[in-house]
């Protein structure tokens, strides 16, 4: 595929690797922050690539795996309220809320549909005149304007039985809220390719400037993520943090401005509720009251039992970067992807089924 | 879940496409990058594109990485 196969040349890769093991002198700690960089990273077997006085840790980033039990519990609430069909993206029907899942309830007798785009929650709509179609608004900066512009539409074809659950969060703030907690050093950030395609490279400048630390947005192809470490280590020696962008062919530096003015247009920024970490202030996207009429929360009586946390599961830990998988009693034993306890396990973006799939990544 | 994949548009019709996405053809939504033309490659997520690639920036990258891997220290 174009913009792919040129993007995994082992050549060129294990050249630049032999060039950063040649300039690359301090020890270090690395996030990458999204789950889809931890994947890649495992897959090419980067961690035992790299020198080992580079270190690399698993970030936040995957919403599947940030989205709290309470948020859960009110997703599957509403799939058990009569003629409603629940839509949502494949990997949140797996997982575990406090009692339940949406999986479980689809089994007792609710509606709920994967969907593979907000595009088919919106058919699902127009089939279904007589029912509310609620979708499962979840996902980061990069989902967010697809269901803002998914409202947009609804409002185009008066559609009159359409609502999302907005359970969006936005990247800059937890990165800023892991910062502040002080548990993990960290001196360098691969920032999340498919956000900053959105939002651009600006949002992350504060970390340069305020907390001094390195910063690359990267690409997920092998050779993204190398050229990403390379700038990494680049800053750190010459002590010169920034945020470069690594990943041009995807991401302008300014963002996505059109999708931007959509999110904007449906979504107000508000606190939103991380799990492992909790509310945060400014993290999170809820619909703008113009956009009342869409929003589930709004419109239906949502009724949930206290939540409780899936009990011996440290993925809390795992996505502040303080623990890893492996450290948990419950890993491989009875939590596996096909029985998953928590939600790490679940997407197969989470660190859980990540190091499920490829071992702990650490062959050192 | 914020992947996304190359794809190439091949017609246009209002703010929807026909894509092809290494192989295989699909309907995708342009909302949110409305200046994207037949030939440009976007990367897809969810079913709409969410960055027009640049094609010259791409060249630039390899280029640059190339240049590094074989320089003299
Ligand atoms: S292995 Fe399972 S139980 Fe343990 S932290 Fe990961 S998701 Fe939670």
């Amino acid at each position: 595929m174009k913009y792919v196969e040129e993007y995994r040349d082992p050549e060129l890769g294990k050249k630049l690797l032999e060039k950063i093991r040649q300039y690359s002198h301090k020890p270090i700690k690395l996030m990458e922050f999204c789950g889809g960089h931890t994947v890649a990273i495992f897959k090419y077997g980067l961690r035992q690539l790299l020198p080992p006085n580079i270190e690399m840790l698993s970030g936040p980033g995957c919403p599947v795996c940030v989205t709290a039990a309470p948020d859960l519990d009110k997703a599957i609430a509403l799939s058990k309220i009569p003629n409603v069909i629940i839509t949502s993206f494949g990997d949140m029907v797996r997982v575990p809320g406090s009692y339940s899942s949406l999986q479980q309830a689809k089994a007792e007798g609710s509606d709920v549909r994967i969907v593979y785009s907000t595009q088919d929650a919106l058919a699902i709509a127009q089939e279904n005149p007589d029912k509310a179609v609620v979708f499962i608004g979840i996902g980061f900066e990069t989902t967010a304007p697809t269901v803002a512009a998914s409202i947009l539409q609804a409002e185009q074809e008066k559609l009159k039985n359409y609502y999302i659950l907005s359970l969006h969060k936005i990247c800059p703030p937890i990165m800023k809220a892991i910062l502040d907690r002080g548990e993990v050093k960290i001196n360098g950030i691969i920032y999340p390719g498919h956000v900053s395609a959105i939002i651009g490279a600006k949002p992350y400048q504060f970390i340069a400037d305020d907390y001094h630390i390195a910063g690359a947005i990267a690409g997920f192809e092998p050779i993204d993520l190398i050229h990403a470490v390379d700038s990494l280590v680049m800053q750190i020696e010459h002590d010169h943090p920034m945020v470069e962008n690594t990943y041009r062919r995807g991401v302008k530096d300014a963002g996505n401005i059109p999708a931007l003015r959509l999110m904007d247009a449906v979504f107000e920024v508000g606190e939103a509720n991380w799990r492992g970490i909790g509310m945060v202030p400014g993290s999170g996207l809820n619909v703008r009251e113009k956009y009342a009429k869409y929003d589930a929360e709004k419109n239906f009586t949502i009724k949930t039992a206290p939540s409780k946390e899936p009990k011996g599961c440290i993925c809390g830990a795992v996505l502040r970067g303080v623990s890893t998988p492996d450290k948990c009693k419950l890993f491989r034993k009875t939590c596996t992807p096909e029985h998953p306890v928590g939600p790490c396990m679940v997407s197969s973006e989470g660190s859980c089924a990540t190091y499920y799939q490829y071992g702990d990544g650490d062959g050192r | 879940m914020c992947l996304a994949v190359p794809a190439l548009i091949k017609s246009i019709k209002g703010q929807q496409a026909v894509a092809d996405i290494d192989g295989v053809t699909r309907e995708i939504s342009l909302q949110l990058t409305p200046e994207a033309k037949v030939g440009d490659y976007v990367l897809l997520h969810t079913g709409y594109a969410i960055s027009i690639i640049d094609a010259e920036e791409a060249e630039e990258t390899l280029k640059l990485l190339r240049e590094v891997a074989e320089a003299d220290n």
